[in-house]
């Protein structure tokens, strides 16, 4: 074994954030390293990578040398490199000074040898079969591209196991499938790869066995042959779930949001599209497909150049988001965390802030009593954990996090909820809340576009899917009418 | 894809741009006073902003690192007001002790707001404020404002480099700019060829990038701080020389100067971006400014307003590019992918 771990354990002021955990990878091995957000995925790379120090008792083995009092700088010198997710590059440096940056390391006064890094660099791209421009500033690379570049500085430390964190969360399907290949050709040099990851259909794919922790324990290593996604899904929740489609014939029910040849250009075109009362309408495709720049659109903050919005039969003009919160409108961004939430103020005022003038006492002042009721309220409609209304909601998980954002929109009492990719960083565990909370607004009437590039979340949970590409409705499938693989299939081509 | 940068020089398009506007003025002052293009104005100009360049390339190393500094011009007329006291205590000193008096100053201000910064992380704007108003407050309160003109006689000897008779006067060149051009060397070294110098740039462009591939962010807090407060010492006994006197407020004022001519010359105010070229092209297109506007018979009062306004257009057109302020005034949300 080339890494060995037994009996690690960390604690956190209280908090027991690993258990006696055991761990191995073999060299050369595609490893997925498995488990919910807050499952000690994160804090078991941090310990590999000498971040943080186990308790007392652990043993670390690594080629069968004990490697106690590891520090990061002995775990690099040792080969251990991680990839974390917002990959720690430097935007404003080129290329090839990215990949070669530790040359630039150490103390004192040296001179920067331009073109040893320039070699340096080009020697990993082409050992890896990509080829990139070295000259290039990194802010100018996709994010696929990106990744190449902290794989490539990984590599050319000699790195003989490789940590990648969430490496695929922002990559299409072909960036991904690109990115595989290079994971393959690794393994194939003897370097072995831990993928930390929840998008679970592509662990399947490369990786030869998946460890799986849950709550600090590890539940154990199970190879990935005959694993399947409803099985490691419930090994890391500790729950089942039945996974059955939903859809429903609406076309009954009245017409509560029209889209009719909607343009903007350079965003999207010629959209129209239709959602009925009690309906959820999931937007697929790509990222880059303009399903994001639609859904603003819709909420009055991306002007379109032509076309008509029609709200309950009446043409809507939207000249910013104040007029689609009064229209009725709600949207729930993808970047929850940043836009949608304002991290340090306190649980009750998020959820108040879009309804603030609904709350008005005497005189016109803010009524805190008002206030109260209505966060009480939607605190308890939508089951969120929480302390006390006044703590900030920096204290609550990813899950709740995201319920106090759903609070916050639906304290609004919209007609059409707009989710932009909800579940991003969110649990699986926690994902079938949110969901169950949609459903069930849905049943109440409310209108709901699901935008989500996961195509298994739209088909679960959807009337009706909308396929976008390249700013356009490209096609419509119905939720069990069309096989899963063939919409996969259709969305990734 | 954006124009390739020389990476030695880093003429980019924020320089490329300094240069065609700088020699426009030029052209047009040239053509409208018969005194601008003369040997004798240009060498002028360029021994008064010698000390702005001083400032400008210790400033541009702090911005380049990803921090801000407001304190370095009073910390320069401290750093004056310590090297005279400290000189005369020494029975007088020459050149050579006098900059190594005034670097050991200007380092030592420099390196109480690193550890201020580092050490109890504030960030730096907030602590640069309050030394600004210690040094300045401190300075005035215990000389009670009063000059030194009592300078030992080599401070203020006027060393000429080199003099031309022409026909509008004797064109000379003074010691501030050989000073001048041995501290932009000295940066540029430091910048562009140390490794010391690419690890300032990744700080500034990722600090937790930074930290995680190893830098040693104290050592460069105090590089960068370090290196300002020297070159804000040099330049304090540069404008004394220049000046003939030691006066506590004369510099009072000059750090938004510097740091507007800086941040035209293309520093980014949050890091990583930069380059010596572009901050010396901004202290130039500043000066030839309110030379032109001098020599056109404008009121001085006319000077900031007018340069106010060239750097909020420069800024304006470097942020969003001439392209996206002439296909009018659509709103683009601005997108980062998570």
């Amino acid at each position: 074994m080339l890494l060995r771990l037994d009996n690690v354990s960390k604690v956190f002021g209280g908090v027991q954030a690993l258990r006696s955990v055991s761990f191995d990878v073999a060299p050369g091995e595609v490893l997925c390293l498995a488990g919910e957000n807050g499952s000690g995925k994160s804090t078991l790379i941090k310990i590999i990578s000498g971040v943080y120090r186990p308790e007392p008792g652990a043993t670390m083995l690594f080629d069968g040398e004990p490697i106690d009092g590891l520090t990061p700088g002995v775990a690099r010198s040792l080969g251990i490199q991680v990839i974390w997710q917002d990959l720690a590059l430097f935007p404003e440096m080129s290329v090839a000074e990215n990949i070669a940056f530790e040359r630039n390391l150490g103390a004192g006064l040296r001179l920067v040898d331009y073109s040893a890094m320039r070699d340096a660099a080009a020697g990993i791209l082409a050992r890896l079969g990509v080829t990139l421009d070295l000259d290039s500033p990194l802010r100018e690379l996709s994010i696929a591209q990106r990744q190449i570049v902290a794989i490539c500085r990984a590599l050319i430390a000699d790195a003989r196991l490789v940590f990648m964190d969430e490496p695929t969360a922002s990559l299409s399907q072909a960036e991904t499938d690109a990115l595989l290949v290079i994971v393959r050709r690794l393994s194939a040099d003897g370097i072995a790869v831990v993928f930390v990851s929840h998008r679970l259909a592509e662990v399947l794919e490369v990786c030869g066995r998946v460890t799986v922790l849950r709550d600090g324990r590890n539940v154990g290593t199970f190879p990935t042959q005959g694993m399947t996604q409803t099985r490691l899904t419930e090994l890391m929740t500790g729950q089942t779930f039945d996974q059955a489609v939903r859809a429903a014939d609406h076309s009954a029910s009245a017409t509560v949001l029209e889209v009719r040849n909607l343009t903007r250009r350079g965003d999207y075109e010629d959209v129209s599209l239709t959602v009925r009362r009690g309906e959820v309408v999931g937007v697929t495709g790509r990222l880059g497909a303009g399903r994001t720049e639609l859904a603003l659109s819709l909420f009055g903050m991306n002007r379109p150049d032509g076309g008509e919005i029609l709200l309950n039969g009446e043409p809507l003009r939207l000249r910013s988001n104040r007029d689609a919160i009064d229209a009725g409108i709600a949207y729930v961004s993808e970047d929850r965390l940043s836009l949608g939430l304002v991290q340090p103020q306190s649980i009750a005022d998020n959820t108040a802030l879009p309804v603030l003038d609904r709350l008005l006492g005497a005189a016109g002042l803010l009524s805190e009593k008002r206030k109260s009721v209505l966060v009480s309220e939607w605190v308890r409609r939508l089951s969120v954990k929480i302390g006390r209304p006044e703590d900030a909601v920096s204290t609550l998980s990813g899950g709740n996090q995201q319920r106090i954002v759903l609070a916050k929109w639906l304290a609004t009492e919209p007609k059409v909820l707009i989710l932009d990719s909800p579940t991003v960083g969110v649990d699986v565990g926690a994902r079938a809340g949110i969901f169950a909370i949609v459903h069930k607004l849905a049943e109440e009437g409310m209108a709901i576009i699901l935008i989500s590039d996961e195509i298994p979340e739209v088909y679960f949970n959807c009337d009706r899917i909308l396929h976008m590409r390249d700013g356009r409705l490209i096609d419509e499938y119905l939720p069990g009418a069309t096989p899963i693989d063939r919409i996969e299939s259709h969305v990734h081509a | 894809m954006s124009m390739r940068r020389n990476p030695l020089l880093g003429i980019g398009s924020t320089e490329r741009w300094l240069i065609v506007v700088i020699a426009a003025m030029c052209l047009f002052l040239g053509l409208t006073t018969d005194t601008f293009l003369t040997l004798v104005n240009l060498f002028d100009l360029l021994n008064i902003s010698a000390v702005n360049v001083i400032f400008a390339a210790g400033l541009l190393v702090v911005l380049i690192a990803g921090g801000i500094d407001i304190s370095f011009a009073v910390a320069a007329s401290v750093t004056q007001y310590l090297t005279a006291l400290t000189v005369g205590h020494l029975g007088g000193g020459n050149w050579a002790i006098g900059f190594a008096v005034a670097s050991c100053y200007g380092f030592a201000l420099g390196a109480l707001n690193a550890t201020l910064i580092w050490r109890f992380r504030i960030i730096s704007i907030v602590v640069t404020i309050a030394t600004f108003n210690l040094f300045f407050g401190a300075l005035m309160f215990l000389t009670q404002g009063v000059s030194i003109y009592d300078l030992p006689d080599w401070w203020l000897d006027r060393i000429i480099l080199f003099e031309f008779d022409t026909a509008n006067g004797y064109a000379e060149l003074t010691l501030p700019v050989a000073v001048m051009i041995v501290v932009i060397v000295a940066t540029w070294f430091l910048i562009r060829r140390t490794t010391a110098g690419r690890q300032l740039y990744a700080m500034g462009d990722n600090p937790e990038g930074a930290r995680r591939v190893g830098i040693n962010i104290a050592a460069m807090h105090y590089l960068a701080y370090g290196w300002l407060g020297v070159t804000a010492g040099i330049a304090g006994l540069m404008q004394a020389h220049y000046a003939q006197e030691v006066v506590p407020n004369a510099l009072y004022g000059r750090e938004l100067d510097v740091l507007a001519a800086v941040v035209l010359g293309g520093a980014r105010l949050g890091g990583g971006r930069g380059t010596l070229l572009g901050a010396i092209l901004g202290v130039a297109l500043v000066a030839i400014t309110q030379n032109g506007l001098n020599l056109l018979g404008v009121s001085p009062y006319a000077f900031k307003m007018i340069v106010g306004a060239v750097i909020l257009v420069a800024i304006t057109l470097s942020n969003s590019g001439m392209a996206s302020l002439l296909s009018g005034f659509r709103t683009r949300p601005e997108r980062v992918p998570s």
